[in-house]
């Protein structure tokens, strides 16, 4: 009997409903189709597989692999800012890996024309794979330096932190404190900032991360990944 | 993870050494790719599959993005031919099309063609869950699986109401399915006969009624009810008798009297036999015998009881109560356009003489009359702008009432449907099945790194690498260990580790209790989640010890339960947190 009367006031709320959709009628304004905005087919193809051998450190294999995984994931040939992220994300679902992810494409990005060539994609990834210790330390720091002005201050490592930070997500052990990423900075510069100028150059950070053996040997840890 | 998107796994890892940098602690070992005869794995090679004689071939890698299926994971080993060295499937080829397209887009499609039974039993044999279905095809496919669970239940029905009695029903249930179902006795079946009989009978009676039947030598004619009265009467008692013992029965009968006396036929029912008894008591009263006859208008009613003995009826019913909203904004509408043209026509014949145009809403007869194109020619307008405005005002009605019909007929199919299809996508949308196995796989992923740092990692770090450790943990796809090495990999750089809500909640209690408590000992308290013990931890206790004293220490202690102590101590708190506590039970 509970339910017949739980019942009756469902009944009652859909009268109601019914009642104003008689006064309102159920028409609804078609989508005018002329408002589809028609999206410009970009295509692109790479440059031949012999040429992109030669630029790079990868065997032909290699790149016959990149280049389907590449292609699958984005027919028309090149990656905009969003597809990118959006991959990114997948890969962190705890998180948020959005910012970090608008970071990386910056640093592939190398013609800063909003979207990845699968040339860019596989020089960037040749760097970081295959390339010399002192190509992979270049590469990161112009990865932290985002404004591209040759320094790294606080300010773009903070950001660059946070967003590390954020891939993490909310449910953490310890539970991430607000201050956390700052002092995570704080002892950044303690190490790489010589002169204690404020800011990190090239040549620093070169340094310094020459001087932490434990640094040189996550770096190597990526060598075998293709 | 999606198809594509574990191609760009290298890629993602490749990225990681972005964090490099800015990671204090040293990182994980990488799990080691090929050790010792996996050789193939590495090697993109072309597999073929033979379904029922059809080949299909693409790479091994496209198969294995989706390890939890029977392509991507050792099943189809089971399949594999040695003599033809390919896989041979004995399935319909064409429903594997898309179950190939599927490995290699990541996008499951629907086939319009196909039929849902064959299509889901595929799908299940190949171990691929229907909810995947991307969202072009999603709802055609649902339209269909409906429409199959109606007939299967159609069908149950009918079997059900075929079906012998079972034995022991009791005489209420006996009554209401006799009631339901007239053609499973004879009882049932006469008692239907004879009301359907009754209720024609009331209601050429209410007609007769009324009709002049003869007069008397010097009287004016009288109708038939008031010169047979009392055999008006006694019929009329004969049909409101066998109407109130039905009604009574089926009340008593049925398995919810509230849901019964709220439906539709039980309404008409009450409302067919109510006005002889409120005739009855109110017989000698003359004032309300103006209601009295009011109320014997409702005995007409008794017609609708009909709908019980006829299908057409309800199927009519059952029309204009699903298109009543749009059959309702055409009558609003309408009533707008009346308004608006009786308004003008009051106000133009308002001057003239003997009009009888006396008010607004005396103006609305001649409005509907004129929209109608009925033109009774009752109501004339006199005034030369009342002509004006009476010719416009017929006019519009002939474009408002003729012209949107045919248009509100098509538009109403046509709305009808997609109003169907909107609220059936909402409702899709909204299905809590659906999204909460969407969730769970996606949950799924971030659970399965969670899961695996509860359960072998310890063993990680006893060992350094070898290639036995790596073969004993085939359980984990190679894509899934490097997956969750990236993810330890943010871990370390970031020196925080990964719960899932539940461990957090608590650590996030324990650690407001903790502030209020004050002093607590090392030896009663274990860090807030690993209570549990070794194994069956939800925050996982991982044994930091040759991790955190890195360089190149020696096999350690063997299975050792150790907290977690982070180097560098964040948190500029003076409580004294269980973090600072190392314990190491040997």
């Amino acid at each position: 009997m509970a339910g017949c009367t739980s019942l009756c006031r469902q009944g009652v709320l859909k009268l109601i409903q019914s009642l104003q959709r008689l006064v309102s009628g159920t028409l609804t304004k078609d989508r005018t189709d002329d408002e589809l905005e028609m999206m410009t087919m970009v295509c692109h193809r790479p440059e031949g597989l012999e040429q992109l051998e030669a630029q790079t450190n990868f065997t032909k294999q290699e790149l016959q692999i990149l280049y389907r995984g590449f292609k699958n994931e984005c027919p028309s040939g090149v990656v905009n800012e969003e597809t990118f992220k959006h991959i990114y994300a997948q890969f962190f679902p705890h998180g948020d890996a959005t910012t970090y992810a608008h970071y990386l494409f910056n640093a592939f990005d190398t013609t800063n024309n909003g979207s990845i060539k699968f040339e860019d994609f596989v020089m960037g990834l040749s760097t970081l794979l295959r390339g010399s210790l002192r190509e992979k330390l270049e590469w990161t720091f112009h990865l932290y330096d985002i404004n591209r002005d040759g320094y790294i201050n606080r300010e773009e490592m903070t950001e660059i932190v946070s967003a590390i930070y954020d891939m993490m997500g909310k449910y953490t052990y310890p539970a991430l404190k607000g201050d956390v990423p700052k002092q995570h900075v704080d002892a950044f510069f303690q190490k790489m900032d010589k002169n204690k100028d404020g800011v990190v150059t090239l040549d620093e950070f070169v340094l310094a991360c020459q001087e932490d053996e434990t640094m040189m040997r996550s770096m190597q840890l990526f060598e075998n990944v293709m | 993870m999606s198809a594509g998107v574990s191609a760009w796994l290298p890629f993602a890892r490749a990225a990681a050494i972005g964090w490099m940098p800015v990671a204090n602690l040293p990182m994980p070992v990488a799990p080691a790719e090929n050790c010792g005869g996996q050789h193939h794995h590495r090697k993109d090679e072309l597999v073929v599959l033979n379904v029922s004689g059809r080949r299909f071939q693409t790479w091994r890698q496209t198969l294995e993005r989706y390890p939890d299926t029977l392509l991507g994971s050792s099943e189809k080993e089971f399949f594999y031919d040695e003599a033809s060295r390919e896989y041979f499937f004995d399935r319909d080829p064409d429903v594997f099309r898309s179950v190939l397209n599927f490995y290699r887009t990541g996008k499951l499609h629907y086939p319009r063609y196909e039929c849902i039974c064959s299509y889901e039993d595929e799908l299940a044999f190949f171990g691929i869950i229907p909810e995947i279905i991307g969202d072009c095809c999603y709802e055609e496919y649902k339209d269909r699986k409906r429409e199959n669970a109606e007939r299967l239940q159609d069908d149950l029905d009918d079997e059900n109401k075929d079906k012998a009695k079972p034995p022991n029903m009791t005489s209420r249930e006996s009554m209401w399915r006799a009631f339901e179902n007239p053609h499973t006795s004879t009882m049932a079946l006469v008692f239907y006969y004879v009301t359907g009989f009754f209720i024609a009978i009331s209601v050429l009676t209410n007609v007769v009624e009324t009709m002049p039947c003869g007069a008397a030598p010097h009287h004016k004619e009288v109708s038939c009810g008031d010169r047979y009265t009392v055999a008006f009467f006694c019929m009329d008692t004969a049909c409101v008798l066998l109407f109130t013992v039905e009604y009574l029965a089926r009340l008593f009968a049925a398995p919810c009297r509230v849901r019964f006396a709220r439906s539709v036929m039980s309404v008409i029912d009450v409302v067919a036999i109510l006005p002889y008894y409120i005739g009855l008591v109110m017989t000698d009263n003359e004032d309300v015998s103006g209601a009295f006859v009011t109320l014997r208008v409702f005995r007409v009613f008794r017609i609708f009881k009909f709908s019980r003995h006829s299908q057409g009826l309800r199927i009519l019913g059952y029309t204009l109560k699903s298109c009543a909203s749009e059959l309702g904004f055409l009558l609003f509408s309408l009533t707008m356009a009346i308004i608006i043209f009786a308004t003008v026509m009051f106000y133009a014949e308002k001057g003239s003489t003997s009009s009888k145009f006396t008010s607004i809403p005396a103006s609305f007869w001649y409005t509907i009359v004129t929209m109608t194109t009925l033109g009774y020619g009752d109501m004339v307008p006199k005034t030369i702008a009342g002509k004006i405005f009476g010719s416009i005002c017929s006019l519009s009605g002939v474009l408002v009432i003729s012209l949107p019909v045919p248009v509100i007929v098509s538009n109403f199919s046509r709305i009808y449907h997609q109003n169907q299809r909107a609220d059936k996508r909402r409702a899709q949308k909204m299905q809590k099945a659906r999204l909460s196995r969407l969730r769970m796989s996606k949950t799924g992923s971030s659970s399965a790194f969670l899961h695996s740092k509860r359960n072998g990692l310890f063993t990680e770090a006893l060992e350094l690498t070898t290639c036995i450790e790596q073969e004993q943990r085939k359980d984990t796809s190679l894509l899934e260990s490097q997956h969750h090495h990236l993810l330890h990999c943010l871990e370390k750089t970031t020196n925080h580790e990964f719960v899932d809500e539940r461990c957090y909640q608590q650590s996030f209690l324990d650690n407001s209790s903790l502030t209020r408590g004050g002093y607590v000992s090392s030896s009663r308290s274990p860090s807030p989640c690993s209570q549990e013990g070794v194994a069956g931890t939800c925050c996982g206790t991982r044994d930091h010890a040759p991790l955190s004293n890195a360089k190149g220490v020696a096999a350690p202690p063997p299975p050792t339960y150790v907290l977690h102590h982070p180097p560098h101590h964040h948190h500029p708190t003076h409580r004294p947190t269980v973090r600072e506590y190392v314990t190491v039970y040997l």
